[in-house]
């Protein structure tokens, strides 16, 4: 048989690679290293991550960027526990408020960018600062959530097999990840991102709603965005206007060494899982080894970031 | 009479440098409308002193920055990794100025570890090897500018941290703190430092065909290319002269607080340049650039701060007021609002 992969899949199938590899030599050099636990933790630990990525993949494969994402974690985190902890709202409700809060606040970045044609930079950058100012705004301190049905859901395992279990984020970050692979392989919605990362230009002349998609791609951004924080709270237990400062770069990094091309049209959310599993592994690798400083991690990450740009560069010259 | 004094009105007010001016004398006048005192300027100590010094001192830092990264976007870049290049350049100096206590003739001393020039070309080589890095990247790999850039902040950091060992580095050599915290002629040594590096590349682009190169390749690089421009020599250039200068105010930022922080030094400077930048009038898409804008939009943004810090609202709130600042700048720059906004005031008008 001759099978030879989609070009356009050679930058995720690396990711797929990358990862198998590092899991390869953690359990060659860590006893311990392969038991179910460890990589249900990846899951855990970052589900928050994996979340805001597939929101950022969106934004990405349509050929913009949202550095805002970290900051609307830190003011979902910030709304959801004085919501719940100084408001006593019931968290239900003030889950669909700050979900609501979140979509709303990329609709409204994304309607600018694409109504007065401004960078995506400009834009969601102003967008960080202002939802990192208006933590402040709620509240200068942290506020720790002690609300009984949320500490419960917080702390609920639900087993896999064994002993293994895992929390209700992670479960709600695989189903975000399913959700974003259907709509970006399987809709319409879909298929528009991909054209106007592709060529904008070409997109608005086939006729495709580019402008209504543009909103789109930034409100599901928000919204990840939003989750994302919701799952963040939980996990911390606290909200804090000092939470998820940098995420938007672990974000990115994460969607990038997924496969996915920054200039846009190209890339799977699927990679993008694989991104979150590498930055993850990488810190468990590090978390292990017990004599490496956690400043490594930022290195490596940087070091694969350089790595998969360049393996990305040579594979779109090839393709001229 | 009266028709002279409105064209030269006019002529004034289409000037580039007309709005971010504008911004700067505006927000003087909330200042000094809010803070009686801050205007006045004191000789104390053998130098001045006053809140115009102080604000003045501390955007002497971003200054530096801006006006490197005006040079990388004028080129159609962009360098997110400034900030992180502060880190690493301070970490640098901080690590071989040191300071340790020795006794000298029954006198406590702190001593440098290396000479200090020698520690001062070891950060200024720092932020030249990151620019050269960056600049090989995007000019010679050919990848994109934020992609580019995004490598060494995430990395850097990391490297800074591995410097200073995930320690805060004190310093406790005196000279080192004149860069920072000293005064020559009354006025901050940092000012001068600033003024000599603008006023630098300000002949380099004003008396060479140098500044023609640039904003060419901002406005079209393929073609400036093909007309024989060495256009991937030049955006090399404005990499390298962006890392020296984020090196230099590493320095100056070190030597002011007489440490380093690997993880805090630098933090957001990056956003703030850019920012400064695009307040000075200079367009991200490239080509259009204004180094004096660039300073301007610099000195907004510190005396935006000490507004704040004098309001007595909590500093934090700072960043939702710069938000809102960014926001009205970057809608005024886009024709589609002006138009828009003509649209609106015209069916209004109609109606």
């Amino acid at each position: 048989m001759n099978w030879r992969p989609d070009a356009r899949m050679v930058p995720a199938l690396g990711a797929v690679a990358v990862f198998a590899a590092l899991c390869v030599f953690g359990a060659v050099a860590y006893a311990g290293f392969l038991a179910p636990q460890v990589f249900l933790n990846l899951l855990i630990d970052n589900a928050f991550l994996l979340i805001v990525a597939v929101g950022m993949s969106f934004v990405i494969l349509s050929g913009g960027i949202d550095l805002s994402v970290g900051s609307v974690v830190a003011l979902s985190t910030m709304l959801l526990a004085a919501l719940v902890e100084k408001l006593h709202w019931h968290p239900a409700a003030a889950v669909a408020l700050v979900l609501l809060a979140g979509s709303s606040f990329g609709a409204l970045m994304g309607w600018l960018i694409d109504r007065f044609r401004l960078q995506p930079f400009i834009v969601t950058l102003a967008g960080m600062f202002l939802a990192r100012g208006l933590c402040y705004v709620i509240s200068i301190d942290s506020i720790a959530v002690t609300d009984e049905a949320s500490t419960a859901v917080a702390q609920a395992r639900l087993p896999v097999w064994g002993d293994a279990s895992i929390t209700v984020g992670a479960l709600l970050a695989l189903l975000v990840l399913v959700v974003g692979i259907v709509v970006a392989q399987g809709t319409a919605f879909g298929r528009t991102v991909y054209a106007i990362g592709g060529n904008e230009t070409s997109a608005r002349l086939m006729g495709l709603p580019v402008s209504r998609t543009t909103v789109g791609v930034y409100a599901f951004s928000g919204l990840c965005s939003a989750l994302g924080g919701v799952v963040f709270t939980f996990y911390m237990l606290s909200g804090y206007g000092l939470h998820a400062i940098g995420l938007e770069l672990d974000a990115i990094a994460a969607v990038v060494i997924g496969g996915t091309l920054l200039s846009g049209g190209v890339g799977y959310v699927a990679g993008t899982l694989f991104g979150v599993l590498i930055l993850g592994v990488i810190q468990t690798l590090i978390s292990f080894d017990g004599t490496l400083t956690s400043w490594w991690t930022r290195i490596a990450i940087g070091a694969l970031l350089f790595a998969s740009c360049l393996l990305q560069r040579l594979f779109e010259l090839r393709r001229r | 009479m009266s028709l002279s004094y409105v064209s030269a009105l006019r002529r004034l007010s289409g000037h580039r440098l007309f709005g971010p001016a504008c911004t700067l004398l505006l927000l003087l006048a909330v200042n000094a409308a809010l803070n009686p005192g801050f205007w006045q300027l004191q000789w104390r100590d053998g130098h001045l002193y006053g809140s115009l010094i102080d604000i003045l001192n501390r955007a002497a830092p971003l200054i530096v920055v801006a006006l490197g990264m005006t040079l990388v976007i004028a080129v159609r870049g962009i360098d997110i990794s400034v900030g992180a290049v502060v880190a690493m350049a301070a970490a640098t100096a901080a690590l071989m100025v040191g300071g340790e206590l020795v006794v000298i003739n029954g006198v406590e001393t702190h001593v440098s570890r290396f000479p200090m020039p020698l520690a001062l070309a070891a950060a200024l080589a720092v932020g030249l090897l990151a620019g050269l890095w960056n600049g090989l990247l995007v000019a010679g790999v050919g990848m994109q500018p934020i992609v580019a850039t995004l490598v060494l902040m995430v990395a850097g950091r990391g490297i800074a941290q591995l410097l200073t060992g995930g320690q805060i580095i004190t310093v406790y050599y005196e000279p080192y703190f004149y860069l920072g915290s000293g005064f020559l002629l009354g006025l901050p040594f940092a000012l001068f430092i600033a003024g000599g590096l603008w006023a630098l590349l300000q002949l380099a682009l004003k008396r060479t065909a140098l500044g023609l190169f640039v904003q060419a390749i901002g406005i079209n690089p393929s073609a400036s290319r093909l007309a024989g421009l060495p256009a991937r020599a030049i955006t090399l250039f404005a990499y390298v002269f962006c890392g020296l200068a984020a090196a230099v105010a590493g320095l100056m930022i070190s030597s002011n607080v007489k440490s380093a922080d690997g993880n805090n030094a630098g933090q957001l400077l990056e956003l703030d340049a850019i920012l400064a930048v695009t307040l000075g009038g200079t367009l991200l898409s490239g080509g259009r650039f204004s180094l004096a804008g660039s300073v301007l939009g610099a000195l907004s943004i510190q005396t935006l701060t000490s507004t704040i810090y004098s309001i007595g609202v909590p500093p934090e709130i700072n960043l939702v007021v710069k938000a809102v600042v960014v926001f009205v700048v970057m809608l005024l720059q886009s024709a589609e609002f002006r138009s828009w906004l003509r649209g609106l005031a015209l069916r209004r008008s109609a109606a």
